[in-house]
């Protein structure tokens, strides 16, 4: 019930917004005065339309996870992004590692398997990708320096900042 | 006989040993992709397509690899339908319902087998009938002119968003959704960004693999966060598999006619496999009348949703291929695979690169024959595979996709943009939004909205003109129908529950 109206809200506003971009739209000569602007008018429209009866015509409410596991996925969640960021300043082996050791770990919490299912990955991947796939232009190792991790940081703070 | 001089043409591409080579493989991968519960045929795929295009292979080669690994994950989707009762993909569902009552009492084995062969049967009677339709059709569709077009396209949304979710408004802001992101970017006709919000990062637009790995992928990973893994393990034990004849014998009508049934449910744009899979059951119920005995592990009752099932993905290739439209969420999939590798599916697609589309149908035929052989005498590996813990899969296919969608522009932004649509692909199943109309949304936008500018620029910006030929009204009046019939058919038609424990 809640969850709905409450979703049905995030998108109803969300519509209106995209109506109001839309509206702005820069045209020109060649696009005329009125067609990049028809589509996502009509696309808000109907969003528009959708969320008004997700909110007085909700289904009933879903299972939501316990806090314990929202608090595992929200770690993964920034887990993921930091992985996102890390990845090419540090090459593939140490984040992946790290990355896919946590993810391990949010699934099942044991600390062995964990561990175990990091460093396999990172080094069995490292193989199949460099190795038999020949990509080792994207899963290159790099040595991690104190300037590259200032780099990644600082592409990081605009979205913590956000 | 000009099916068989394609055919032949087809065959020279698709028997060359290293084609030939990659059709195996991709069956191999396929079925193993299908049969691990939480990677199902539209992740699997998705999740390979920038790798192998990566790797560069040409548009044929790629094009064999991974609708082998499709026509692969649709076999494999039984396995852990039947040894977990649990769907490797949604059209396995219904498999479920007999089958792994029948693997409890001790026929774990037949199960798979029959399965196997039912699957092959639905699979090859619908490449046949794609080899026979899919031509005429692309010659029809020759006719289609914006307006049509657009009401295509509507259509191929409402019938989505009315069957195969069980809220239509929920389906129709999955599809705005997705329509919504397809407009980002520079549009084309001005040069000037659109909708980005100053973003530099958004000139590009987004790219749909981007949103596809991230709703079926990386969502997954939260799904079984939730879950802690559990139900995972397998309470049945597989012991020698022999070939049921009598089972295979008994069930050949309902083969036949579970595979038109499939088949014809695989053609209406948007609706899929999973319709296939459920009316092919729902019919074979209704036949069989009380005394059939369906959910308790009959045999009739596994050879029809997977004979459905199979031949479904079969007829889905066809609006795909003809028309650009794809019919189920892995055939958009495989709608993404062509638009990556620069092939605009249609009806020019096959009078000017038979080779391509030719060449897709008999490495179909070929990598029928090798699911046949490998999933019959080699099941017990493959059931060896659905033994690798949920802790090292879910990582595991976490990590190869953001190798993938790195590699295809190097951006942390995609890899964030691909974590964001995982947090939301979590949130809209939660709330049983579907997600395979958002992914359509971000492939078919696009067209749909250069059909509709087209239209009005014809007719001078003439609303009626979108109305205005009969093909384009029967396609209104479907889609209308399509979207609205199911809120009073859906007392009729409710889905039967999976078996519990």
């Amino acid at each position: 019930m809640a969850s709905d109206r409450i979703f049905g809200l995030v998108t109803l506003i969300t519509a209106v917004a995209y109506i109001a971009a839309a509206t702005q739209i820069q045209t020109n000569f060649f696009s005329g005065q009125y067609l990049p602007k028809l589509f996502p008018i009509m696309i808000g429209t109907v969003a528009a339309i959708a969320s008004l009866v997700m909110i007085f015509k909700p289904d009933p409410e879903p299972e939501w996870p316990a806090t314990s596991a929202w608090i595992n996925m929200a770690i993964a969640v920034v887990v993921l992004a930091l992985y996102s960021v890390f990845l090419k300043p540090l090459g593939f082996i140490l984040p992946t590692a790290f990355a896919a050791g946590i993810i391990s770990y949010q699934i099942f919490p044991r600390k062995l398997s964990a561990l175990c299912s990091g460093v396999g990955l990172s080094l069995g991947l490292f193989v199949l990708f460099k190795f038999l796939l020949g990509l080792g232009n994207i899963v290159a190792y790099r040595i991690p320096t104190a300037a590259k991790l200032r780099e990644a940081i600082s592409t990081l703070i605009p979205f913590v900042g956000h | 006989m000009d099916i068989l001089a394609d055919l032949a043409l087809g065959f020279s591409v698709a028997l060359s040993p290293y084609t030939l080579m990659l059709a195996v493989c991709g069956c191999f991968l396929g079925t193993v992709i299908g049969a691990l519960p939480g990677l199902g045929p539209s992740n699997g795929v998705a999740i390979l397509i920038p790798i192998t295009f990566t790797l560069g292979l040409d548009a044929t080669s790629a094009l064999v690899l991974m609708t082998s690994v499709y026509y692969g994950a649709m076999y494999g989707g039984r396995i852990s339908s039947i040894l977990l009762n649990i769907p490797g993909d949604e059209p396995a569902l219904m498999t479920t319902l007999d089958g792994y009552p029948m693997a409890k009492a001790g026929r774990a084995g037949d199960a798979l087998v029959l399965s196997g062969v039912a699957s092959f049967v639905g699979a090859l009677l619908a490449t046949i009938g794609l080899m026979l339709l899919a031509p005429s059709l692309a010659r029809v569709a020759f006719l289609f002119g914006p307006a049509e077009y657009f009401a295509l396209y509507l259509l191929a949304f409402c019938t989505l968003g009315g069957m195969a979710s069980n809220n239509q408004a929920k389906s129709a802001i999955a599809a705005c959704l997705g329509l919504g992101i397809a407009m980002i970017g520079v549009d084309a006709s001005s040069g000037l960004p659109r909708l980005t919000g100053g973003n530099l990062h958004l000139y590009d637009g987004v790219d749909f693999l981007v949103a596809i790995v991230g709703l079926f992928a990386i969502s997954e990973v939260f799904v079984f966060i939730e879950s802690h893994g559990k139900g995972s393990s397998i309470g049945i034990i597989l012991d020698k598999v022999r070939i049921p004849w009598a089972d295979i014998f008994s069930t050949k009508w309902t083969m036949l006619r579970a595979s038109g049934v499939g088949f014809i449910a695989g053609i209406l744009p948007g609706a899929g496999a999973s319709l296939g899979s459920f009316l092919a059951y729902m019919t074979e119920k209704s036949i069989a009348g009380e005394k059939g005995r369906f959910g308790t592990g009959v045999p009739k009752g596994i050879a029809a949703p997977e004979a459905g099932n199979n031949a479904a993905a079969g007829g889905a290739l066809v609006p795909m291929l003809t028309l650009g439209v794809p019919g189920s969420g892995t055939t958009a999939v495989l709608l993404a695979l062509l638009m990556t590798l620069n092939i605009t599916p249609g009806p020019t697609l096959f009078t000017e690169r038979p080779e391509v589309v030719w060449g897709l149908i008999a490495s179909l035929l070929i990598a029928n024959f090798v699911l046949l052989l490998m999933n019959v005498p080699m099941v017990k590996i493959f059931v060896k595979i659905l033994t690798v813990p949920a802790w090292v899969l879910l990582p595991g296919v976490t990590m190869v996709s953001f190798v993938g969608i790195y590699s295809l522009s190097g951006s942390y932004f995609d890899l964030l943009m691909m974590v964001g649509f995982g947090m939301l692909g979590y949130i809209l199943r939660k709330l049983d939004i579907p997600t395979v109309p958002v992914i359509l949304g971000i492939l078919l936008g696009g067209h749909m909205e250069n059909a509709l500018r087209r239209a009005m620029t014809l007719s001078d910006g003439d609303v009626m003109y979108l109305f205005s030929s009969p093909i384009a009204i029967g396609f209104w009046i479907a889609a209308i129908s399509g979207f609205v019939a199911p809120m009073f058919l859906r007392k009729i038609l409710t889905k039967p529950q999976a078996v519990k424990d």
